[in-house]
């Protein structure tokens, strides 16, 4: 520390005389303004720009922060946008190949039905035909054959004496005979 | 000092101005005389507290604001809370958050150095206020009058400086011949002098009044018959009371003190009063 001088007000307290503390001593008022003052200046060159340079730092560390984050949350908000989005299409076009598929189905059932009476009468129609066909067919042969077999039996009959019961009978045994052998006409 | 003189004498002897006016640690390197007076070369107390303070105050606030981390360890932490809290509460709170960043250094030191010294008065083996010598009070006051009034004559110039302080707004007639003496008395004359003596004899004052109980506790103890000695005791608990007291004043007045100069640093910077 330099030396200073300290004007001690020369003993002035000799001995009964009270010293006034409101009286400065030049050198205190000097040294506490030199002292402050350079403290001043240190203090404004060495800590303060820290300080604020630390919290301008900080402040853009923090609001960056928030900025990315708000950038992040808008981006997935836009995403999710976008997937609810998607979703409702896609519900809507399901929705929508249902209610087709279910007019499809309907037609298809209809049209099948429609195909299925008509093919149904059609078969009925095509039997009824086959049957009278069958049965004029059966009609006509059983009226050739009854005729035959009557003409035949006629002729048989006819043929033989009909005065003997016995051989009438016999006659009848013999057609009928000749029938279940299906050779009819013989002997 | 005193304390030797107490214990010498049979009378009790108060403690008075004398009891601040410490000589030259070691008497001093010499003396002359000038003026019919004696002048001692030499360092006193207060003088080393007073650069000390100054050290403290930025070796502290060096360490602290060094670093510049995004997250603070403790002694950063403690040096931003501190630095926050004049340059918030103290800087932008009071001068408005436009103008008060260029005077934020002098706020930030001008309280921690204010505030250390006061404590000196209560840092064991120091113990004395170092504003408890007027001389070192005046040339702070001296400066906060020098800065508040520059900086309001820089911005209105002379005449409208006078004029922000001297005119009270929205008052008109002859009431101006009473009230602009009145307002230059209390805004230019009045302030310095009451800034510096308040925060002297806070400082002053307290000095006294614990010397005034160490020394008469002790004064009861040792002088005086044994039946006497709980009023020493009591003065003694008295005492460290009145020092818990007196850590609260210093931080009070180094806080009002630069609080004062925020506010009239304000006050001359306003655009209308």
């Amino acid at each position: 520390m330099h030396t200073l001088i300290a004007p001690l007000v020369v003993r002035a307290a000799e001995e009964g005389e009270e010293l006034n503390p409101l009286l400065p001593h030049l050198v205190e008022i000097v040294l506490s303004l030199v002292v402050f003052g350079i403290l001043f200046f240190a203090i404004k060159k060495f800590v303060v720009p820290n300080f604020e340079a630390t919290y301008t730092e900080r402040t853009k560390a923090i609001e960056g922060g928030l900025a990315a984050a708000e950038t992040k949350q808008a981006e997935a908000d836009a995403k999710l946008a976008e997937l609810e989005k998607q979703l409702a299409d896609a519900r809507h076009e399901a929705a929508r190949i249902r209610e087709e598929a279910r007019e499809q189905g309907a037609v298809i059932i209809a049209e099948m039905r429609e195909q299925a009476q008509a093919e149904a009468g059609r078969i009925v129609e095509h039997g009824k035909t086959q049957i009278e066909a069958e049965r004029q067919q059966a009609v006509t042969s059983l009226r050739a054959e009854v005729g035959s077999l009557a003409t035949t039996l006629a002729g048989r009959i006819v043929g033989e004496s009909l005065d003997d019961d016995a051989r009438q009978s016999r006659v009848v045994e013999r057609f009928l005979a000749d029938l279940e052998a299906g050779t009819p006409g013989q002997n | 000092m005193s304390l030797v003189s107490t214990l010498k004498g049979e009378e009790f002897t108060p403690p008075s101005p004398a009891d601040f006016d410490l000589p030259p640690i070691g008497g001093g390197f010499g003396s002359f005389d000038l003026f019919g007076q004696t002048w001692v070369v030499g360092v006193t107390k207060p003088m080393i507290q007073i650069v000390l303070a100054a050290i403290l105050v930025f070796a502290l606030f060096y360490l602290a604001s060094r670093k510049r981390a995004m997250v603070p360890g403790k002694l950063q932490f403690v040096g931003e809370e501190a630095y926050g809290f004049v340059r918030n509460s103290l800087g932008r709170d009071i001068i408005g958050s436009h103008d008060f960043q260029r005077f934020v250094p002098y706020l930030f030191a001008l309280f921690f150095f204010v505030l250390f010294n006061n404590f000196m008065a209560t840092i064991p083996f120091i113990q004395f206020p170092t504003f408890s010598r007027s001389g070192m009070v005046y040339s702070l006051a001296l400066m906060s009058w020098v800065i508040y009034n520059a900086v309001g004559i820089k911005k209105h110039g002379f005449v409208g400086y006078f004029k922000l302080q001297s005119v009270p707004s929205g008052v008109g007639g002859p009431i101006l011949v009473l009230l602009v003496p009145l307002e230059f008395m209390s805004n230019i004359l009045v302030r310095p002098v009451t800034l510096a003596l308040r925060l002297f004899a806070n400082m002053f004052a307290g000095h006294l009044l614990l010397i005034l109980f160490a020394l008469g506790g002790e004064y009861i103890l040792v002088h005086q018959p044994l039946g006497y000695a709980p009023v020493g005791i009591l003065a003694w608990v008295l005492f460290i009371a009145v020092a818990l007291l007196e850590v609260l004043i210093q931080f009070l007045q180094a806080y009002v003190f630069v609080l004062l100069n925020a506010m009239y640093i304000q006050g001359a910077l306003a655009d209308e009063h």
